[in-house]
Parts: structure tokens; sequence; C-alpha cells
């Protein structure tokens, strides 16, 4: 009964993948690179910051890490550029940069 | 010691279930099939089982709940018949190809339409491509004896797969009969504990089923898949044997009734094989050298063991109790012409259509269709390959 | 007893014809036969004809077909002799057994030029007389195995008294009509 999630990829032999693909472990969508689809990026201007929060529920992707009570720069190997966090900033603390990757 | 009874077949059934005392039943209930979940739930009421039974909204619903609760990491159990199966035709293929040996019991019954309650096969056909392992029963010991042998084979480390565990709606399911049933605690002993190494519900570990699959993996998926039924062949085998140690009864994947040396020979499956067998005695007495090859497992499909057991045979009938409108055979008679072509054995084939919605099948019909095999050997003409028994015209 | 007894019950939905075909399976499995019992599905309600079967033998069983050709025929309800073909394949060496108060000559013109033995009881008046309600089949049931000789009388009775025990438990007022009503049956079928 084949658990091992480690070969699994787009070349997968049928004999390595995991019984009825399911995927025994956790937060492996982090390893998955979907910053690489970006095609507009934010950019977190700091000064401007009031840490008020309100973009973190907004990203769909979870690309704003937290840490001790403090909004930090983008994750950008997960932010995939879709520009909702600009529209929730209510301080012009994020500004969309167009066609930047 | 073996406990001699009288059951019909849907109590034959009930009572293995209860025997294995599975972790959860969602069931929704529906003609022929419907006593199972009734008795079973009386079995809940009473303690005799810890089950969590489910009263569902539909058999949509009742699979849905057996995938959620088998990959929770309970031992699963159902029961339905015709339109309730195909009603869960799209979750059925769920169920397999998330590799969850959920176990069915179904009591075949037509599919609508014309709306009909009684007996053929077309439901379990309809539902053979969906990587469901099937085996078929004669009569209730064999419901029965296939029922308590069904875990063993499904949650195998080598097969995780479901089962369907069929017998003929009315003709046995009603039909109360002699049967010798095993003691509780032998069968408790024989199925044994469900302990898989992954499920939702495992402390301490994450396990996500049914990801999306983009084309690079469905067809490595269907692969893997594939030899997880093939492994239930040798599988089925060695489970049969071990039940022949607890209760002398011996299983294949398909039971040989007179074939050593006979010229004509009958391919059928369920309740039929018994009146096909009594045929083939009254045809021997005159001195017909007739003989009866009854399906027990029909997926995945022993193509090469039933073309072996062929050989020898000139002339043969295939029975499909079944219509499944690709207007030259049906789906037995394909899969053993397709066999018997794979094995370079090559009997002049008869393919009969028979008892849709309970149209009886007798001594006298199945008579028929011998005569018909020897008019065939005699002309040396097989005519239409593709007949209806017992069809007005 | 001949190898395999082939018995049909016509009867009318809610009547009980499947149940005492059922019971009679239940009684001569008990005496060590091999047995099927077997009703014919169809969309039935109440009232409607409905048939149901018994094989008895003493070897094994594998015919799944209906009866065509049955040895004994026993009619539960006497009206069904006007619609429903009753005798038809009934062998001449066997019987017919119906539920009724008129005698067997009464009744001949309406068996359709049956020529074997034509047996009657009376189950109405004696499921009224001891259980105080129609329920036909324990007279039925014992007339067809006074008739069929299928078993012993007195094992019959044995064997039911245990099966009436088993089934009202928790009812045990009724055991005693209903084994009387076995009773009368053996003594006045004809």
């Amino acid at each position: 009964m084949n658990s091992d999630i480690s070969k699994l990829g787009v070349d997968v032999k049928w004999q390595d993948l995991t019984l009825g693909c399911t995927i025994v472990g956790r937060g492996t969508s982090a390893s998955f690179n979907t910053g690489e689809w970006r095609v507009d990026t934010p950019k977190f201007i700091e000064e401007k910051c009031k840490q008020c929060m309100l973009c973190i529920p907004a990203c769909p992707d979870s690309a704003i890490p937290v840490e001790d009570g403090k909004r930090l720069d983008f994750d950008f190997d997960h932010c995939k550029g879709c520009g909702i966090c600009e529209k929730a900033c209510p301080f012009d603390a994020i500004i969309m940069m167009k066609g930047v990757k | 010691m073996a406990i001699r009874d009288r059951l019909s077949g849907n109590e034959a059934v009930a009572v293995a279930m209860r025997q294995i005392n599975p972790d959860v039943m969602p069931a929704y209930p529906i003609t022929p099939s419907t006593e199972i979940p009734q008795y079973f739930t009386s079995f809940v009421a009473n303690g005799q089982v810890d089950t969590e039974f489910v009263p569902v909204e539909s058999e949509h619903s009742a699979m849905s709940a057996c995938i959620g609760s088998e990959a929770a990491g309970a031992r699963t159990i159902t029961a339905t018949s015709s339109c309730g199966l195909a009603l869960m035709w799209e979750v059925l293929n769920v169920a397999a190809s998330d590799r969850l040996p959920i176990c069915l019991a179904l009591v075949n019954r037509a599919l609508s339409g014309p709306i009909n309650i009684n007996c053929d096969h077309s439901d379990a056909m309809g539902a053979r491509d969906t990587g469901w392992i099937q085996l078929f029963a004669e009569n209730n010991q064999e419901a029965y004896d296939n029922m308590v042998q069904a875990y063993r084979i499904a949650e195998h480390p080598d097969v995780m797969l479901p089962i369907m565990v069929c017998q003929d709606g009315f003709i046995t399911s009603h039909a109360v009969e002699n049967i010798t049933l095993l003691e509780d605690d032998v069968v408790k002993s024989f199925v044994g504990e469900y302990n898989p190494e992954h499920y939702l519900l495992k402390d301490g570990e994450s396990i996500a089923y049914g990801p999306y699959a983009v084309t690079n993996y469905v067809m490595e998926a269907r692969r893997a898949q594939m030899q997880g039924l093939r492994n239930a062949k040798q599988v089925a085998l060695d489970v049969a044997k071990e039940f022949a140690a607890i209760s002398g009864r011996e299983y294949g994947f398909f039971e040989e009734y007179k074939m050593e040396d006979a010229e004509y020979a009958m391919v059928i499956i369920g309740s039929a094989a018994g009146t096909a067998k009594d045929t083939a005695d009254q045809l021997r007495e005159q001195g017909i050298r007739a003989g009866v090859l009854k399906i027990r497992l029909f997926r995945p499909f022993p193509a090469e063991e039933i073309a072996h057991a062929l050989r020898n045979v000139r002339y043969l009938a295939i029975m499909d109790r079944t219509e499944d409108f690709n207007t030259n055979c049906g789906p037995l008679g394909a899969e053993i012409k397709a066999a018997l072509f794979n094995n370079n054995y090559h009997p002049l084939t008869l393919n009969y259509c028979y008892g849709l919605g309970g149209r009886d099948v007798t001594v006298e019909s199945l008579t028929s269709v011998f005569h018909d095999l020897m008019e065939a050997a005699e002309t040396k003409d097989a005519g239409e390959t593709y007949r209806y028994l017992s069809v007005r015209e | 007893m001949k190898n395999l007894i082939e018995i049909r019950w016509h009867g009318r939905g809610g009547q009980g014809a499947k149940t005492a075909a059922l019971l009679l399976a239940d009684v001569a499995f008990s005496t060590g036969m091999y047995v099927q019992g077997f009703p014919e599905y169809g969309p039935e309600r109440m009232g409607a004809p409905i048939t149901a079967y018994n094989r008895l033998s003493a070897k094994a069983i594998r015919n799944h077909s209906n009866i065509y050709e049955p040895d004994y025929v026993v009619v539960v309800d006497e009206t069904l002799l006007d619609t429903v073909h009753v005798t038809d394949g009934l062998k001449e060496d066997g019987a017919i057994i119906i539920n009724t108060s008129r005698s067997a000559k009464e009744l001949l013109p309406r068996l359709r030029g049956y020529k074997g033995r034509v047996c009657t009881i009376d189950a109405r008046r004696i499921s009224l007389e001891t259980l105080g309600k129609y329920f036909p089949n324990s007279p039925m049931l014992a007339a067809i195995v006074k008739v069929s000789s299928i078993m012993d009388e007195d094992i019959f009775l044995e064997e039911m008294r245990k099966s009436y025990a088993h089934k009202f438990a928790s009812k045990p007022e009724v055991i005693e009509g209903n084994m009387k009503a076995l009773s009368l049956a053996l003594q006045e079928v004809q």
C-alpha cells in the first residue's frame, strides 16, 4: 500500500502513485511555487501600513505572513498577484505594479 | 459446528452482516433488497451489532456516506437494487478510484424501463465498468458465503477496492431455502478487524482523499487501479481456500458442472445456473454430453481461466440476463468470446438474452438452448448468433 | 415420500398464502427435508390474486424456476376458481385442496375438467371457531400436510407447537387456538 508522496510529480510512474492518489501529509501545497504564475506584483509600503490586518483575510492564497502580531512583506512564492489586497487596504500601503514579475 | 437453517437470501445476507458487525451502514431501501437494511436495523436496535446505521435520503447519498465513512477508517456496508444502484453510479466510480473497500449487497433487479421489480442483471451489468469487484451467487448459501468472504478480498493490501456481492432479486432474495451457517465467532475471526494503514481519523496524521488529478496523472491512476483488480484474482482464490477450511465449501472464479467431457456447454450467472444443472443432468440421461460453467467472479473477469475451462467445448451457449444494446451480443457474450479469441479457441457460439424482468427460466427453456446448439452442430451453421430466449414472436 | 413434491398456492394479497408456503417450508425443514418456499411477485395489492410455491425434497434442490406441473394445488380463496386457472398443469395423481364450505362435487364444474382428487376444508369456519378471527393459514397448512402425507401428523403438530411458541412468544394465548385449528383441519379435510 503506497503512501509515499515524495515521488509524486508529473513524471511519476503508475507503480509509484499513492493508493487512490491519496496525499498522506499536511501542508503539501506550501512546496508548490504558485508565485511563478504572477503577472502583476504587489508592493508593500511599510511606512504607510497601520497594521490594521484587513489585507490578511482578503488574500485568497494566504500569501501575507504575520509574525508577532505584525504583517510582514509578501510571500512571493505563493502570491499570484490578484490585487485583492490592494483593494482591501484603506491606507494605500499596497500598490499593484502592472506587468512586473 | 455448522448451523443448519432455512433462510431467504435477504435474511442470509443480513445474518452474514450481523456476524461481520461492520462499523457503519448507510442505506436507502429499495425492492427487492429492502429487507436487508430492515433486518439489519433490527440487529442494531437489539444491540446485536454496534454498527452506526445512517438513514440517508437517496442511494447517491448512501454511497457518498459510504465513501466518507470508509475514508474515515470505518468498515462500511450498504445494500441496494436496480435504480438504486443506478443512482449511485457516479459515486461508485469514486469509491473504486479512491480505493475504498466498501461492501455492497446487490439484489439484482431490472433497471427501468419499463418499470419492473423482478430479477435481471441489468443493474450489476450497468455497473460492471465502475472498478468494483463483483461476485455472483446461485443460491442463498452462496450469497451468504460470498458475503463472509467479501471484506477479506476487498481489504487485502494488494487489492483495496470496493466489492459488490450479488444475488438474484426475489428468486433467491425472497425464497426460503436450506442453508448452513457458520457460527458467529468463526465468522468474526475469519473476517477479522479492519486496520487500514491510513485513514482520515488517524491520530496525528493528515490525509487527503480524492485530489484533483491533472491529465498527467489519470492514466497512471487508472493503471494502478486496474492492477488492484488484477491482484484481486489471486486474493479471491486464497480467501476461498481459507474459507473452505472453515466451511467445507469450495469456491473459485467459476464452477464447472460436468464440464470434463462436455461437448455442449452453457455459461451462465446466478440462480438460473441451478436450473441449468438440472437441465444438463436430464440431457445426460439422454446421452447428450451437456455441461454448465457458472460464473462467480465477473469483475475482475477471469478470461484466461474461463477460456481454458472451455477449451474442449465444441458448441457453446452464453447466457446474458441483460440487454446491453450493442445489438450483437450481451456483456457476458462479449467477454467470453474475447477470452476464447485471445486464447485461440473457436467453438460454435450462440449468445442468448434471457430472463429479463423476472421472465421465468425453466428446465424446458434451457433445454431448448441445448437443442439449438445441437441443431447448429448438425447443420454446421450457427445462424443468428445473438438470440432472445422465451420471447414471444 | 417421493423424491420431490411440488406445491402451488393460490391466494389473495393479504390472506397469507405466501406466509403459509413459508410455514410449510419451515415445518418440512424441521423434519430434515430440503425445502424451497417462494412467492411470485408482481404489482400485488390487497385482494389481488397471488401465487406462492413450495418444493420439498429428500435431496438438495437446485431448480429455481416457478412450478408449472405441481403435485398439489392449494386454493386459499374459493372465489379464485372463477378467475384463475388454478388446475393448470396440476398432476392427475395429485390433488387440489380448496378452502370452501361446499362439497367437492359442487365445485367440480369450476375446476376446468380436472380429473384428480379434489379435497375441501372449511378453513373459515375452523378459523372463526378456534381463533375468533379469519386466518385461514393454519387450517390450510394442516390440510396440505394431511392430503400430501409429506410428514407424520404427530411430528407435524409437535413442530408447529414449537414454531408457534417461538412466533407468538409475546401472545401465548393464541397458541392453543392455532393448535386446535390444526387438529380440526387434520380431521376435517376430505
